[in-house]
């Protein structure tokens, strides 16, 4: 016997099945980068100087010692991401499967930019010794961005399998793919929506 | 109600609604049977998940319940050699015969570990939600097949990681359940372990909690309102967001502390931190008492997540055994939600002596007062319902009756730790373990031990034995309380709980302590007397005595899934309807004393 609602709407509760899956599993998220940000919040108003001592000097700011320039590239770049996200989508509902591939195809770029700047940016700390250890300061820098770069590759995984062997249940069942979509397409909106809060916390507060 | 499901148009429906089958489907006619690896290991068959959840946790809790038996030997005779199987641990554990400190700071972090992760919470949700919440509800199966499988699997890899951490280099954690830094910090290798094998079990109840509530949300039958749902359904609906919701601090807690081990952070390592005489070198900066926050965020809703599907279990078996209504059954629902909500401003009641100040000690003074108040309510409630039933002294009824006192002793307990002047003296005393393993063992176990009693005839089609269930009850119950009412007296003596010694070396201790060799005979005689339920529950499945399909009489939709086990992949041969509430008992003017609620 078949599920019932994994693709049509149930009447009462106006959602399929897997839209409240992944909304409840955002949910979770939230919980999950709540925690993080409240155990920022904890060790940043017990140190004495934030961010304070690393490799030997003294920091007052957090712009001085992050590069807030690269980071508000890669801010545009993962909004950026969300948009062409949501054509992909839209080009499936308006029975475009071209478009979509296209405005996949670029948000997946986009997402490897992404990285590719993190990239950078981790390259530049590491080259001056300061690592994870150095300080609390650098500690949840990295952990918070690593755990966020984790997403990243986790939706670049699931949007690569909906662009490449995943897209053959759109000859089958239009509907159950255009619904897939816009499934990955809430997750990836998260995780934009996580780096705009890190954002600012991490790097210019 | 079985004739109302071979109806002829029914059947017609039923038939149309099958094709095109996507798998061949193995209906009782159907020949083409899956494969083996198909149908019982890699099976998406909520039912077939359930039973590999239920016989996994029965092991891990046997394991677990292993470990403290060994535990109790050097309680009970400290620095005696332990007699015939003190040898097989190795020179490294037990040289001589005689335990290590260390070996017995493993046992106790891998007791807790296992008994509440690995042991009831996939019994208690894993196993009984999986097999009775869909059945309950009337859906084919849960919303997402394939993710309850993974459920299981990493459940299962979790459990992989946390045995397989006794043989790593030192032994297991050492740091006791609750991993408090900076002690954790400077663990073995065995720590790590922990921690991975605790992010295998978060994903594990994450998979499964965005599962249950899809499936109660999305997959009701018709005319099941959420008010007319079973109790249990709902137990299991505010347990599933309990485990969403706290369960992420903790892997947040757990990626800290990792870091800390394996990066050479500073998450839990404060400044200018000595051990041994030497200065740590850390950058310091970071704090103990986040650690605490984060995992006490978690571990207070998982106090409920051990108990709510207890309370479930047990509601189920007393309105059906005391032939009445669930008393109160929409105040039981809205404590249940309340109680929920509540359990998330509760946490640091556990962190009283931590020092963290008098006005946030207040606030949640107050919030775990209030938060006793549903508890009570559905506890009423449960007691209320016995009132001028006729009540069925069934075996599953034996241990749900157990179940009220038994959990009631552990509520009330609990009190004097909700309030900071009381808690400071007893804190990390046995009156804790004992306040808590009155909730978990004679509480929550006693209810699992009902819910199998009652449900093994819808699982196999038999009942299990009732001359040797009442041995089992009764061994149970006299030995759990031999076990853990002395530790209430021990505690208010003063004595500490994680004492290598059982207090040996402190004085006060001394009026108190010849308890020990009482308590730990009791756990050794509570082995002994689960032999008849093993015994039972392994005859049953193919000798037990044949019943029918609704053995019980009882009102909700699992009893309407005939044949038992009900088929596999879609469970009813058509959905049914719900025309009313769900214990609709002794209903005047009617035939029988019961109203099943897809009888129109």
């Amino acid at each position: 016997m078949d599920i019932p609602y994994t693709v049509s709407v149930r009447p009462d509760t106006g959602v399929y099945n897997a839209k409240l899956g992944i909304w409840l599993f955002i949910a979770s998220e939230v919980m999950l980068f709540g925690g993080l940000f409240s155990a920022y919040v904890f060790l940043r108003t017990g140190a004495p100087v934030w961010p304070g001592m690393m490799g030997g000097e003294m920091y007052v700011r957090a712009s001085d010692i992050l590069s807030v320039p690269m980071a508000t590239l890669n801010t545009m770049v993962l909004i950026a991401s969300s948009v062409t996200m949501v054509m992909a989508w839209a080009s499936l509902m308006m029975d475009d499967f071209g478009k979509f591939r296209r405005y996949m195809s670029l948000t997946i770029l986009l997402s490897f930019v992404f990285l590719i700047v993190k990239g950078f940016e981790y390259n530049a700390k590491f080259s001056h010794g300061l690592y994870p250890s150095e300080s609390t300061f650098l500690a949840i820098y990295f952990t918070l961005t690593g755990l966020h770069a984790i997403h990243v590759i986790g939706g670049i995984i699931v949007n690569s399998y909906l662009l490449g062997p995943g897209s053959k249940l759109w000859k089958t069942k239009p509907k159950q793919f255009t619904n897939r979509i816009e499934i990955a397409g809430l997750y990836w909106h998260f995780v934009d929506l996580v780096w705009i809060f890190l954002f600012p916390t991490i790097y210019l507060l | 109600m079985a004739d109302h499901a071979k109806d002829p148009t029914a059947q017609d429906e039923h038939q149309l609604a099958d094709t095109p089958p996507r798998h061949p489907l193995p209906a009782t006619h159907d020949h083409h049977d899956p494969s083996f690896w198909r149908k019982y290991i890699f099976s998406t068959d909520h039912k077939v998940i359930g039973i590999q959840y239920a016989l996994t946790s029965l092991l891990f809790l046997f394991f677990g319940f292993c470990l403290v038996m060994v535990m109790r030997w050097q309680l009970a005779f400290p620095g005696e050699a332990l007699p015939l199987i003190g040898s097989f641990f190795g020179e490294s554990r037990m040289p001589g015969g005689v335990m290590l400190p260390e070996f017995y700071n493993q046992l106790g972090a891998m007791h807790g570990t296992i008994m509440v992760f690995l042991g009831i919470v996939p019994l208690a949700v894993g196993a009984f939600g999986n097999y009775v919440v869909p059945l309950q509800i009337g859906a084919p199966d849960m919303a997402f097949p394939k993710l309850n499988m993974a459920s299981y699997w990493v459940y299962f890899l979790g459990g992989v990681v946390m045995l397989s951490s006794f043989f790593v280099p030192a032994g297991a954690a050492k740091a006791g359940w609750t991993s408090y830094p900076p002690l954790a910090n400077i663990e073995t290798m065995g720590q790590t372990m922990w921690l991975l094998g605790m992010v295998f079990l978060i994903t594990s109840s994450l998979l499964g909690a965005v599962n249950f509530l899809t499936t109660i949300i999305q997959l009701r039958a018709d005319g099941l309102s959420f008010m007319r749902l079973p109790f249990f359904v709902w137990a299991q609906f505010v347990t599933s967001f309990l485990l969403l919701l706290a369960f992420p601090p903790l892997e947040v807690a757990a990626i800290f502390q990792l870091m800390d081990r394996l990066a050479d952070t500073s998450f839990f390592m404060p400044s200018g931190l000595v051990i041994s005489g030497e200065a740590l070198d850390v950058s310091g900066g970071g704090s103990p008492l986040l650690w605490q926050h984060l995992f006490w965020f978690l571990a207070h809703p998982e106090v409920y997540v051990l108990i709510l599907p207890a309370m479930g279990i047990v509601a189920e078996i007393i309105a059906n055994n005391t032939r009445k209504p669930l008393w109160g059954y929409r105040a039981v629902v809205y404590s249940t939600i309340f109680l929920g909500f509540m359990s998330f401003i509760v946490w640091a009641h556990h962190m009283f002596i931590t020092g963290m100040g008098t006005s946030i000690s207040t606030f949640f003074q107050i919030t775990t007062m209030i938060i006793s108040v549903p508890s009570v309510v559905i506890l009423s409630a449960l007691f209320l319902s016995l009132w001028g039933g006729s009540i069925r002294f069934t075996t599953p009824m034996l241990f749900a009756l157990a179940f009220l006192p038994m959990f009631g002793i552990g509520g009330l307990t609990g009190l004097p730790l909700g309030l900071a002047p009381t808690d400071i003296p007893l804190h990390d005393t046995y009156y804790v373990i004992g306040h808590f393993h009155y909730v978990v063992a004679p509480g929550t176990i006693m209810a699992l031990f009902a819910g199998i009693y009652y449900w093994f005839p819808k699982i196999t089609g038999r009942k299990m034995n009732d001359r040797l269930g009442r041995v089992h009850f009764w061994g149970s119950l006299i030995f759990m309380n031999g076990i853990f009412f002395p530790m209430f007296i021990q505690g208010l003596a003063g004595v500490s709980r994680r004492l290598y010694d059982g207090g040996s070396i402190y004085e006060l201790a001394a009026p108190v302590l010849h308890y020990n060799e009482f308590m730990s005979m009791c756990a050794w005689l509570l082995a002994i007397a689960q032999i008849p339920f093993f015994i039972n529950f392994i005859m049953s499945i193919k000798k037990g005595e044949k019943v029918s399909d609704n053995v019980w009489e009882a009102t909700t939709l699992e009893w309407a899934a005939a044949p038992s086990p009900p088929v596999a992949h879609g469970n009813f041969e058509t959905i049914p309807r719900v025309y009313r509430g769900p214990y609709e008992y002794s209903v005047p003017d009617h035939d029988t004393d019961f109203l099943p609620q897809n009888q129109p």
